[in-house]
């Protein structure tokens, strides 16, 4: 037999060969934001609870990077990762919540009960911020550096290996 | 048995009602003006529902596709052209979010590699064909 009539099996082997090698892989569903770089719009969102008040652009330019927590009190992931939260805010690190499509006393609920690390939290009802982050998901965390714009995406859930890292985030980020 | 029923859907609806609150005021209503609406339903049809893959916005109950055809809707209607929010959207999201095949940098073999097995299909054919009427149509 000629040698060009196993084109078609070397093809077709390889491609299974592929396929099988693809199916090893971890699958990635996460959407990477393409703002990283990119300033934040201008913003208000009013008050998600009652004992701390809403975030605007303004609070974010004020010189002193800060982590931006995309958060809800509906979702699951968001109470393992609060107690990460909370060293993060006890190593100094000031946390911005924007709580999305939530209500004051679910909130109100969830920081009674896994705590309150942050120092200002935001509603979004309409994921209107969430949205021009580039974000697709509750839980994520950005770094935003002192004049608003956004210097890193963290997607998930904060674990207590992201620590180190979002500190360094923080430091390259002007902290 | 109706109403037993309808209680059962009742209370399969009410963690979708705990999880959040009232939809986007234009997640679920059209635009008043029929024209805008259509350009606005068939901007939905090309564009991902970030949560769920292998749906555009206008056909997933996902809240946060609710949220986006919100802001299909609102936008339209303040004059801003389906272009134009495509590209906000994009410019956040990259190409994952077009539900619309886009030749791009790294899309581009998508559309390559099948129009070049097509030329070497019509190639092959060419010379097999050319080469039976040479051959007076006889031996294969």
């Amino acid at each position: 037999m000629r040698p060009a009539y196993f084109i078609p099996l070397a093809l077709f082997v390889a491609f299974a060969a592929l396929a099988g090698f693809m199916l090893t892989q971890p699958k990635d569903q996460f959407v990477e934001s393409q703002m990283v770089g990119e300033p934040l719009p201008e913003f208000a969102l009013r008050a998600a609870t009652d004992n701390r008040p809403g975030v605007s652009i303004k609070d974010l330019r004020d010189g002193k990077p800060k982590l931006l927590n995309i958060w809800a009190s509906w979702c699951v992931p968001c109470i393992a990762e609060a107690p990460h939260l909370e060293t993060l805010q006890a190593r100094g690190v000031e946390i911005v919540g924007v709580a999305i499509r939530d209500n004051p006393q679910n909130v109100a609920a969830f920081l009674a009960k896994h705590g309150n690390p942050y120092s200002r939290i935001g509603a979004d009802d309409i994921s209107a911020i969430q949205l021009e982050l580039g974000s697709s998901g509750v839980p994520e965390t950005f770094v935003i550096d002192g004049q608003g714009i956004i210097r890193h995406q963290h997607i998930g859930d904060i674990r207590e290996r992201d620590v180190p890292m979002l500190l360094q985030k923080l430091a390259e980020a002007g902290a | 048995m109706r109403a037993f029923l309808t209680l059962l859907m009742a209370l399969a609806a009410l963690p979708v009602l705990a999880q959040s609150g009232p939809p986007a005021p234009y997640a679920y209503t059209q635009l008043e003006d029929p024209a805008l609406e259509a350009e606005a339903t068939a901007l939905m049809h090309t564009l991902r529902c970030l949560k769920c893959q292998s749906q555009s916005i206008a056909d997933s109950d996902a809240p946060m596709a609710g949220d986006m055809r919100h802001q299909v809707r609102s936008r339209l209607a303040a004059g801003e052209s389906s272009g134009e929010i495509r590209a906000w959207l994009i410019k956040r999201y990259g190409d994952y979010v077009s539900y619309q095949p886009e030749v791009s940098a790294t899309t581009w073999p998508l559309f390559a590699i099948p129009a070049l097995l097509l030329a070497i299909v019509a190639l092959v054919l060419l010379r097999r064909l050319g080469r039976k009427r040479s051959d007076g149509g006889g031996a294969a």
